[in-house]
């Protein structure tokens, strides 16, 4: 941990070593390490209502692998996951189960709206009787992504986004912390 | 069986059936008041066994509703479509779901979208919509909660 020389892509560990006899001593605020270590730590729910949800499993898997940053166990239960990718259409009837389950979710949690139809109801945009125009009209939503689907690429985008995100305490959750 | 001899078959079981030529499939165009007996004998003759009901579809045609039904038989491998008029402002037929158990929710779905009242059904609720919804989203004078484009 004193050696502070970053040899991957990931962002470094926060804070300045001072050198001393004997070994470094890193100097850091509790912060910055707690979003730190929860931007290097985030298991997403297992969550998926479409063809986005596709995607997402390839991104979860060999090719793509989403575990390099962090993303390693994807959860079946709402109460040990940190973020709900929303992966796909929300209908009407979807709607109460989704705000359920960001509800089940411990804090600090955080919400990926994958593709047009989670971000906007995407192509059911227009006369449609049991699309909702977009996730967040349910729950807030911190990063959204472009796409129909959106490649796994555009994926892990967001991911690191998400994680640069938290690193600056910029995230929805974040910020009702610091007001309340 | 091809299709000039379940046409016959047909007409034997109900001489009032009208038939569609030009596709793939027989189609016989029947009265709604005579599914039921008529879906029982198809399902239950020798020679015919229509075992398996496929599809289930419901059409708009703005003066009428018209019930499809697909039947093939997985013993003897031939198809027929059975086709129904329903009056639009009161649309119901006949369940065929004890016959066919994968009627009971091809039924409902109809029912959710359509408004067709299949009596006798075991379990006649809203399918995808909510069970307070309103109005029939896939007949032709259905308007969408938000109306954007006028068609």
């Amino acid at each position: 941990m004193a050696n502070n020389q970053q040899h991957t892509d990931q962002a470094p560990f926060p804070g300045q070593v001072h050198p001393t006899a004997g070994g470094g001593i890193v100097v850091s605020k509790l912060d910055d390490i707690i979003n730190w270590a929860r931007a290097n730590s985030l298991w997403p729910l297992v969550f998926g209502t479409s063809c986005c949800a596709i995607e997402m499993m390839s991104t979860a898997s060999a090719k793509y692998d989403w575990s390099r940053f962090g993303f390693e166990v994807a959860r079946a239960t709402p109460r040990q996951a940190d973020v709900i990718i929303i992966a796909g259409t929300i209908v009407n009837k979807m709607a109460p189960v989704l705000k359920r389950l960001y509800d089940q979710m411990a804090d600090p949690k955080y919400v990926i709206a994958m593709g047009a139809c989670a971000t906007s109801g995407g192509p059911f945009f227009y006369n449609t009787y049991s699309v909702v125009k977009g996730a967040d009209h349910v729950i807030p939503v911190d990063v959204y992504i472009a796409g129909c689907p959106p490649r796994p690429e555009a994926l892990l985008h967001a991911l690191i986004s998400l994680q640069e995100k938290i690193r600056s305490g910029a995230t929805r959750e974040q910020i009702r912390q610091v007001n309340e | 069986m091809n299709n000039e001899e379940l046409k016959l078959q047909v007409t034997a079981i109900l001489p009032s059936a009208t038939f569609e030529e030009g596709g793939d499939w027989l189609s016989a165009q029947i009265d709604a008041a005579e599914w039921k007996n008529f879906a029982r004998t198809f399902r239950y003759t020798n020679g015919l066994e229509f075992d398996f009901l496929f599809c289930i579809t419901c059409v708009d045609w703005k003066t009428h509703l018209s019930m499809v039904y697909h039947l093939t038989s997985t013993v003897h491998g031939h198809t027929i479509v059975i086709k129904a008029k329903l009056d639009r402002n009161d649309p119901s037929i006949e369940t065929v779901a004890d016959i066919w158990r994968t009627a009971e929710f091809h039924e409902r779905e109809a029912y959710d979208l359509f408004g067709v009242k299949f009596l006798h059904h075991p379990d006649l609720r809203r399918l995808f919509m909510t069970d307070d919804h309103n109005g029939w989203p896939l007949r032709k004078d259905y308007e969408d909660p938000v109306n954007m484009i006028k068609l």
